[in-house]
C-alpha cells in the first residue's frame, strides 16, 4: 500500500510576460487501488499538475509538497521519480530519434527494476502486451513514437504503463484524440494495470467519455489552478450534463486560453 | 542563441528522416538562428573546378573561396605550405597478406596520379611532397577474409606530414581496406583508389586522432564496369579534419557509396566533402553522412556535390546528410549540391536535416527512469549506428561504438 500525497502545491512558469502562477494550492491524496479523476476545462492547470508530478523542468514549485510514502518527490530528478514508481502517460509523447521501441523499452525496464529483465520472458511479455493493445508487431523495430499516429502514441504510452508496473500512474488526457475503438483498447489496458491491485491512478481528462470505461472512485473538479469541488463518481455524471460553466462563473474568472492545457 | 544550422539549396523529393517528424530544418526553426543564402550566390558547375598536379596552379586560400569558406584556413597554414615531411613524424605500418604491398610509386609512375588529380592547395602540396607513394594491390579474383589495415600514427602535433597512398583492387576481387589515423601530426594525406572491373572494395578511413592533430585529405576513386566501391569516413578525433571523398566511373553498371559519420566536440572542426561525378551512363551512387555535435564551438561541415553529366543516362543517385545537435553552442553546415545535365535518369535526390536532441526528448526518456547520460547515449548510438553497421568488420564496429561512447562520456558536463 502506497500513498502519493500532494499538499498545498503552488506552481508557476516563466513566460515572456514574466512569472505566471498556474497551480494555486492543490491538495490531493491518492492511495494504491484508488482511481481519481481530475476534470476541468482547458487551461485550468490539469496538465501542469501532471507534468509537475513527473518533474518537467518547465514548472517551478514555489511552495507545497509532493511525497511518495513520505519521501520527498520534489527533491528527486525526473528519472528518480520514475524509478520510485511514478509514471506519466503523456498527452503529447515526443518522437525520439535513433532509438527503437525494443531498445527503449528494455533500457527503461532495466533502469526501473535496477536489473535487466530476463530476455526470454521479457520478449514474450512485450509481445503479449502489444497484442492486447493491438499494436502491430513491427512497431517494436521502429523508432520511439516515430511516425506513429496520435492514437498509436497513446497506446504505446499504455503499453509502457503495463510493462513498467508503476505505483502511481498519471494519465494526462490519454483519451484526447482517440476514436471509440481506441479509447476502449486503451481503457482496457489501464484497467488491467489497475486490476493488479498495486497501482493508484490519477486520470486527467476534459471529457467524461473515458469514465464510461474507467470507473473513478473520486472525482475532483479543477478550475483555475485549484480543486473547486470533490465527490464520487456521481459528480462526473453531473459534469456531463452541466459542463463546467457553473464553476467557471463561480470562480469569477474567465477561462484562460488553452495554452497550458 | 548559440546553435546554428545552415542548410542551403532547395530540396528535391521528400526525404524521410529517421527520428524526426518533420524535416530537421523545420524542427529547429523555432529555436535556432538560421542563415540562408538562397539565390545570393552564383555557383559554377563542379565540373569547372580546377584540378592539377602543379603546385603553382593553386594559390594559398584566404578563406573566402567557395571551397574553403567553412574552413578555419588560418589554423591550417602549415598544411597549405609547400613543405616537405618532417622526418619521422609518421609511423606507418601495413597489415596485408604477403605480396600485396608493391614497390612504392614515384610521381609519374602508373597508376599513381591517373585518378587522383589534386583539386585544392592542400592536396597538391601533399602529393608534390610525397616522393614515394605506398602502393597496395589486391590481386584479381582475390577474396579477402580479413581486412587490409594501414595504420598511420602521428608522432607530434604541429609536425608536417605528407602522404599519397595508392590502393588498387584487382578485377573481381573482394576486400576491405582500413586506414586508421591516431596520434597527432599536421597530416596532409591523399588516397587514390582504383576499383577494377567487377571488384568490390570498401575503404574505411578512421580518424581517431588526438585533440591537437590536423588532417586534410583528398580521397579519389575510379570505379570500373560492374564494380562496387564503398568509402566510409569516420571522424571522431582531431582538432581539424577536412576530408574530400570523390568518385567517378570508368564503366557502366558500377556503384559507389560514400558514407560518413562524425562526432564533433567543443572546439573541433570536422569537415567532409563528397563529390560523385556521374560521367558514365547507368551507374548508381548513394551518399549518406551522419554527424553528432556537442559542446561550445563544435563545428561540422558537409558539402555534397553530385554531378550527372549529359552522357550519364540511367543514373540513379541520392545524397543525404543528417546532423544531431546535442547541446547549444554548436554549428552544423550542410550543403547538398545536385547538378543534372540530362533528364534521362532513374533518380536523383538530395536531403539535409539537422535536428536537436532537446529537453523534451530528454524528459521523455528520463520520465521512464532512464538516467540522463544513458538517455543521450541511447539516442546518439542509435543515430550513428546506421553508418557503423555498414563497415561489416565486427572488431572495428565494436571499437568505433566504444569510441562514440567515449565521446559522449567526455561531453557530459
Amino acid at each position: 500500500m502506497s500513498t502519493l500525497e500532494i499538499k498545498d502545491l503552488h506552481v508557476s512558469i516563466e513566460t515572456e510576460q514574466g512569472t505566471k502562477e498556474i497551480l494555486k494550492g492543490v491538495s490531493l491524496t491518492i492511495r494504491t487501488g484508488e482511481t481519481h479523476a481530475i476534470m476541468g476545462p482547458n487551461g485550468s492547470g490539469k496538465s501542469t499538475l501532471a507534468s509537475t508530478i513527473a518533474g518537467h523542468p518547465r514548472y517551478t514549485v514555489t511552495s507545497g509538497s509532493i511525497t511518495l510514502d513520505g519521501e520527498n518527490v520534489l527533491e528527486m530528478s525526473v528519472d528518480e521519480r520514475a524509478r520510485a514508481g511514478v509514471f506519466l502517460a503523456m498527452q503529447y509523447p515526443v518522437e525520439v530519434p535513433g532509438v527503437t521501441m525494443t531498445n527503449f523499452l528494455r533500457t527503461a525496464k532495466t533502469a526501473i527494476d535496477g536489473e535487466a529483465p530476463a530476455l526470454r520472458t521479457w520478449t514474450k511479455e512485450v509481445k503479449a502486451a502489444m497484442d492486447q493493445l493491438r499494436i502491430d508487431a513491427d512497431f517494436a523495430q521502429r523508432n520511439v513514437n516515430e511516425g506513429f499516429s496520435g492514437g498509436e502514441k497513446k497506446r504505446v504510452e499504455i503499453l509502457q504503463l503495463e510493462l513498467f508496473k508503476p505505483k502511481f500512474a498519471v494519465l494526462d488526457e490519454t483519451d484526447s484524440g482517440l476514436d471509440v475503438d481506441a479509447l476502449k483498447v486503451v481503457s482496457e489496458g489501464v484497467n488491467r494495470a489497475h486490476a493488479t491491485g498495486n497501482m493508484g491512478t490519477m486520470l486527467i481528462t476534459h471529457y467524461t467519455r473515458i469514465l464510461r470505461y474507467i470507473k473513478p472512485d473520486f472525482v475532483h473538479v479543477f478550475v483555475d489552478g485549484k480543486i473547486v469541488e470533490e465527490g464520487g463518481p456521481e459528480l462526473a455524471d453531473r459534469l456531463e450534463e452541466e459542463g463546467y460553466d457553473r464553476y467557471v462563473v463561480g470562480a469569477g474568472q474567465a477561462v484562460a486560453p488553452a495554452s497550458h492545457a | 542563441m548559440t546553435a546554428e544550422v545552415t542548410t542551403e539549396k532547395a530540396r528535391i523529393g521528400a526525404p524521410s528522416i529517421a527520428g524526426f517528424t518533420e524535416e530537421g530544418e523545420q524542427l529547429v526553426a523555432a529555436k535556432v538562428d538560421r542563415h540562408h543564402s538562397h539565390g545570393v550566390q552564383v555557383m559554377s558547375s563542379r565540373a569547372e573546378r580546377l584540378t592539377s598536379h602543379d603546385v603553382a596552379d593553386f594559390a594559398i586560400p584566404n578563406g573566402r573561396e567557395e571551397e574553403w569558406r567553412f574552413t578555419p584556413v588560418r589554423e591550417i597554414a602549415n598544411l597549405l605550405s609547400d613543405t616537405a615531411t618532417d622526418g619521422d613524424v609518421l609511423s606507418l605500418s601495413v597489415e596485408a597478406p604477403d605480396g600485396f604491398v608493391k614497390p612504392a610509386l614515384r610521381a609519374g609512375e602508373a597508376p599513381r596520379g591517373a585518378t587522383l588529380v589534386p583539386a585544392d592547395r592542400a592536396a597538391v602540396v601533399a602529393s608534390a611532397n610525397t616522393e614515394e607513394a605506398l602502393h597496395v594491390q589486391i590481386p584479381a579474383e582475390a577474396e579477402l577474409q580479413e581486412p587490409v589495415r594501414v595504420l598511420v600514427k602521428g608522432n607530434g602535433a604541429g609536425r608536417r606530414s605528407n602522404s599519397h597512398y595508392v590502393i588498387e583492387a584487382g578485377e573481381n576481387s573482394r576486400a576491405v581496406v582500413i586506414l586508421e589515423h591516431e596520434g597527432a601530426a599536421d597530416h596532409n594525406g591523399n588516397v587514390e583508389v582504383f576499383v577494377r572491373e567487377g571488384a568490390q572494395l570498401t575503404v574505411v578511413s578512421v580518424q581517431l586522432w588526438e585533440d591537437d592533430a590536423k588532417h586534410l585529405a583528398q580521397h579519389d576513386a575510379e570505379v570500373a564496369k560492374d564494380a562496387v566501391y564503398k568509402h566510409i569516413a569516420v571522424s571522431l578525433g582531431g582538432k581539424i579534419v577536412r576530408l574530400n571523398s570523390n568518385v567517378r566511373f570508368s564503366g557502366e553498371g558500377a556503384e559507389a557509396e560514400l558514407l560518413g559519420l562524425y562526432f564533433a566536440d567543443a572546439g573541433q572542426h570536422l569537415e567532409h566533402r563528397s563529390f560523385v561525378d556521374h560521367n558514365v551512363a547507368n551507374c548508381k551512387s548513394n551518399v549518406l553522412y551522419k554527424g553528432a555535435l556537442q559542446g561550445k564551438g563544435a563545428h561540422t561541415v558537409w558539402v555534397g556535390d553530385v554531378l550527372i553529366q549529359k552522357q550519364a543516362e540511367g543514373t540513379d543517385s541520392y545524397e543525404k546528410n543528417q546532423n544531431l545537435v546535442l547541446t547549444d553552442g554548436c554549428r552544423a553546415d550542410s550543403v547538398p549540391n545536385l547538378e543534372i545535365e540530362t533528364g534521362l535518369i532513374e533518380g536523383a535526390g538530395h536531403a539535409s536535416a539537422t535536428g536537436r536532441f532537446d529537453d523534451e526528448h530528454l524528459f521523455y526518456l528520463m520520465a521512464r527512469g532512464i538516467p540522463e547520460d544513458v538517455a543521450r547515449r541511447l539516442v546518439v548510438r542509435g543515430f550513428l549506428n546506421e553508418i557503423i553497421q555498414q563497415i561489416k568488420v565486427p572488431a572495428l564496429e565494436a571499437r568505433l561504438t566504444e569510441a562514440v561512447e567515449r565521446e559522449l562520456t567526455a561531453g557530459n558536463n
